[in-house]
């Protein structure tokens, strides 16, 4: 169940370009699965609260979970400037989590930049129902690249690419995927990364008769359903496309559902879409 | 204890803090973080004829303590409100003040008359004042005749025991004036204030950053704003009840509403940082009343214009 809680910081560790945080969460680790996000309240100065996906849950401290921050901002910024001790307000856990398959299949994991952070617990989970999992692991640069000592501990093979070729190969992280895909057999992708590595996923899954679930990046104000901001059009079993909510009806998306090229426009056949005006 | 009651044009509500319409969805979603029958209650997202998709993203910029939207109502229209969130409400015994828009006169008589048939609906805000519109030419409230030409047909068409608030906008030269003509078309209290109109500009790519260029800006930053007009309209209408709104915070910030004038306030933009915000403000409100020693939300109302206390 989704709590409001003032959770102690346990730790702040920088890891490369990122920061791992890890605070105190009684009672909201346990509802945690892969996927779920939490929305975190920075400092006065910044009304909005931020959403991160959950890297990991812990037992410490009567149940813990851990982020991974990328400090691009002044809110990013103020929170991996936090202590031990300090407070912060979280929301968790948020959102739809990815959906785990009932049988044991191969399984094909996509992270890009710090994309990567819900990946590892969804590996661990999933090699514990007998899937086989790979893990692609891409970024801009080495030096945005993360986690790949701890894709590789949670996976059985991890392929590493940067758009520079500053480490693994070089290239985009569908390369690998498509030589997977078509290696057959491979019936589960799972992504998280930013809006365009998700469209190539779920357009590289769908050519191998795959489908795709995609968490998705939307700025949002609220992550709890009520400010209307972080919408994107996705296709509903009904076949009728409607801009919905990426905190509450995602962040998981099944890649064959969005209509990634028009993400950031309404599209024309859209539920409620405004009529073409003449003139 | 101050008595957290409160009347509002005759009719009866459990406090004095409500949700703002557009910060709250139909409630729903707010109540896994408190009770939504211990506030005033819950102002919808304004409700339309018909679905309608609103703008493309980005719809948000946080800005200096606040934030722009050019979300554009989008909302499942009026028939899915009625199947779905009013009787969601209803169930609850939450108190529903149903927020409407429409883009013509017509569609705002249409909305009054459908929601006629709903007992659930205990007032009806009438939101003549959304700044994400197609054409700035829609902001009824930016003009007496088109203000006054709404609130009268939605007035006529609403059951007399269900008051009606005309929402205004802040971005007018005056607005006594346009509080006074929805006053004389009708309107049983007003909602002060709407966001005003702002716009950011990307310095990486030196374009508009909002996908509709233009949004309306809320939160702490408008606050002094809303006050301000809370206490011109308290002062021409002072028998007129306003819902006070406009970056309230904390308890504190929601007294100076009602010593403005206003007889109840709603909690909107803060509500994204804290979603137990409405509960929250309402109660530091009633410690400071009680600690002022007023009885009732009542008497603390438009004091700021009676010399306050001493």
């Amino acid at each position: 169940m989704t709590t409001q809680a003032d959770a102690e910081v346990l730790s702040v560790r920088r890891d490369g370009a990122y920061y791992h945080l890890s605070f105190a969460a009684p009672g909201i680790a346990d509802g945690y699965r892969p996927g779920h996000f939490v929305a975190i309240a920075v400092d006065e100065a910044h009304i909005l609260r931020r959403a991160f996906s959950i890297r990991s849950a812990s037992t410490k401290a009567g149940g813990a979970l851990q982020i991974i921050v990328y400090p691009k901002g002044p809110g990013t910024r103020w929170l991996v400037a936090r202590r031990p001790g300090d407070v912060i307000n979280v929301i968790a856990p948020l959102g739809r989590p990815f959906r785990l398959p009932t049988e044991p299949v191969p399984c094909v994991l996509v992270g890009g930049g710090y994309g990567v952070a819900p990946l590892f617990e969804l590996a661990t989970q999933l090699r514990a129902r007998g899937c086989t999992v790979e893990i692609v692991v891409g970024a801009g640069d080495a030096e945005r690249l993360y986690g790949v000592v701890e894709a590789r501990r949670v996976s059985d093979a991890v392929h590493v690419t940067t758009d520079d070729g500053s480490a693994g190969e070089r290239g985009r992280a569908t390369d690998p995927l498509r030589r997977i895909l078509a290696a057959g057999g491979h019936a589960a992708v799972y992504a998280c990364g930013p809006m365009p590595m998700l469209q190539a996923v779920s357009q590289v899954s769908a050519e191998h008769g795959a489908v795709a679930q995609c968490a998705v990046e939307e700025s949002m104000a609220c992550g709890v359903g009520v400010c209307m901001t972080c919408v994107l059009p996705v296709v509903g079993d009904d076949g009728v496309t409607r801009m919905v909510r990426s905190c509450t009806d995602g962040p998981v998306f099944f890649g064959d559902r969005v209509r990634w090229a028009e993400v950031g426009t309404v599209p024309p056949d859209t539920l409620g879409a405004p009529e073409p005006r003449d003139g | 204890m101050a008595d957290p009651r409160i009347t509002l044009a005759g009719v009866e509500f459990a406090g004095p803090a409500f949700t703002a319409s557009g910060c709250a969805a139909a409630g729903r979603e707010l109540s896994a973080f408190f009770d939504l029958t211990e506030i005033g209650g819950v102002v919808t997202k304004s409700i339309m004829l018909r679905a309608r998709s609103g703008r493309p993203t980005p719809r948000m910029v946080e800005t200096p303590s606040g934030m722009l939207n050019s979300i554009g109502l989008q909302g499942p229209g009026i028939e899915k409100f009625l199947a779905d969130d009013l009787p969601w409400l209803a169930q609850r015994n939450v108190a529903a003040v149903v927020s409407i828009a429409g883009e013509t006169v017509e569609e705002y008589a249409q909305l009054a008359r459908i929601l006629r048939s709903e007992p659930a609906v205990r007032a009806i805000e009438v939101n003549i004042s959304c700044p994400n519109v197609e054409s700035r030419g829609q902001v009824f409230a930016c003009d007496v005749m088109s203000a006054s030409s709404v609130i009268h047909q939605v007035r006529r068409n609403t059951n007399s025991s269900v008051p009606i608030f005309a929402k205004l906008s802040p971005d007018v030269t005056s607005i006594a004036e346009i509080a006074l003509a929805c006053r004389n078309a009708g309107a049983d209290g007003l909602s002060v204030i709407n966001t005003t109109l702002g716009m950011a500009i990307d310095t990486d790519t030196l374009r508009p950053v909002l996908g509709g260029v233009t949004g309306g800006l809320s939160g702490p930053a408008i606050r002094p704003m809303a006050v301000r007009c809370v206490w011109q309209v308290h002062q021409v209408l002072p028998d007129v009840p306003i819902l006070g709104m406009g970056g309230i915070a904390t308890g504190a910030d929601a007294l100076q509403f009602i010593a403005a004038g206003a007889s109840a306030v709603s909690v909107g933009t803060m509500t994204f940082h804290d979603p137990a915000a409405p509960l929250r403000v309402q109660r530091e409100l009633l410690d400071l009343l009680d600690a002022y020693g007023f009885a009732t939300v009542a008497d603390a109302v438009g004091i700021a214009h009676r010399g306050g206390v001493s």
